[in-house]
């Protein structure tokens, strides 16, 4: 349960957003996970409404896109979503293949309300 | 509504601690080792066989984490080279700043293989950068040969799988085969040793695997590896 860890860290790096955007009001904030990062979209779902409850950023919501596993082709330079854990590449066969996605733990967006919060 | 676009890790300040570890390794020509595995895998035994085979005096260290106890360092410290005990006090797995605050007052300088002991944890250690040159996933064959499928993350990341306690082999129905070819399946580069810390078997390949990137981070430094 590191979620609980990576809740705080989103928390803080939006935070830290607002602050230089003068003090903004965020809404949403959007989440980039890979298939191989090893972490776990519900717990930290779970995570982070524990994290905002009873703050100033309960109503924060929290966007998670899941990103597979993707390689690329050395040979053809093809780029492909891996899928049952085969790197071959699909389109000319060549074993030769590098990770390109697929490992995120990626801060995407911040959504933010126009005006300045008072607060 | 405005959208402001971030691009960067979550994990950035864990990111940029480790950048600043890996870089202070690299300068110092230190091969640091990350080593992972669920609870009761055998790091410490392996550890301990590791540091028996070095001559007194030699170049190691060993930066060993747990949630609660310093059982392990005591076990370690036998071997009289330099050993810390992190205790994370509750935490699943280590950050860069915990290796960051231990090594402050961790005689470096008279290290250049430092072993890192991670939680034991098969899962959330793979999220966290330590600064390492590479990450080492043990798995033992009291465990089942899925494994790799199952945790798929922390065999992607690993340059090493090291199979332990093949002693046990006899007594449980663990088909190494099968465990090779589900660990290559996630991670077609993983470099994969077998040994036994009870019979000794396959410790010299494994110290083998060390020398070979300790005189590799010696001569060209820490990317010769990477």
């Amino acid at each position: 349960m590191h979620e609980i860890g990576i809740a705080n860290a989103i928390l803080e790096a939006v935070e830290t957003e607002c602050a230089k955007n003068g003090g903004a009001r965020p809404t949403r904030v959007g989440v980039r996970i890979g298939e191989m990062s090893a972490v776990n979209p519900e717990a930290l779902r779970f995570a982070f409404e524990m994290a905002t409850r009873d703050t100033g950023l309960a109503k924060l919501a929290l966007e998670i896109e899941i990103c597979p596993l993707r390689y690329r082709c050395l040979n053809c330079g093809a780029t492909f979503d891996v899928s049952d854990f085969t790197f071959e590449c699909p389109h000319c066969r060549s074993p030769k293949t590098e990770c390109a996605g697929g490992d995120e733990l990626q801060l995407a967006y911040l959504e933010v309300e126009d005006e300045a919060c008072k607060a | 509504m405005k959208r402001v676009k971030l691009e960067k890790k979550v994990l950035s300040e864990n990111d940029s601690i480790a950048a600043r570890l890996r870089a202070k390794f690299h300068e110092r020509r230190i091969l640091c080792l990350n080593l992972i595995s669920s609870p009761g895998s055998g790091k410490t035994t392996l550890l301990e066989r590791t540091l028996e085979g070095f001559e007194p005096g030699e170049r190691v260290g060993v930066l060993t984490g747990d949630i609660q106890t310093d059982n392990d360092a005591a076990r370690l410290r036998r071997y009289k080279f330099p050993v810390k005990q992190i205790t994370t006090g509750g935490t699943c797995h280590l950050d860069a700043g915990m290796i960051e605050r231990a090594l402050a007052d961790f005689p470096i300088d008279n290290v250049d293989v430092l072993f890192i002991e991670n939680v034991g944890n098969l899962v959330c250690p793979a999220s966290y950068d330590l600064g390492e040159a590479a990450k080492i996933v043990l798995l033992s064959v009291a465990e089942g040969d899925e494994k790799p499928l199952k945790y798929p993350g922390i065999f992607f990341k690993s340059a090493l799988m090291v199979l332990t306690k093949l002693d046990l082999l006899p007594h449980v129905p663990f088909d190494l085969a099968k465990a090779e070819k589900n660990a290559r399946r996630i991670n077609p580069e993983i470099e994969i040793r077998r040994v036994s810390c009870a019979t000794g078997e396959g410790l010299r390949e494994w110290r083998e695997w060390i020398e070979k990137r300790r005189e590799q981070v010696r001569q060209e430094g820490l990317a010769s590896v990477i």
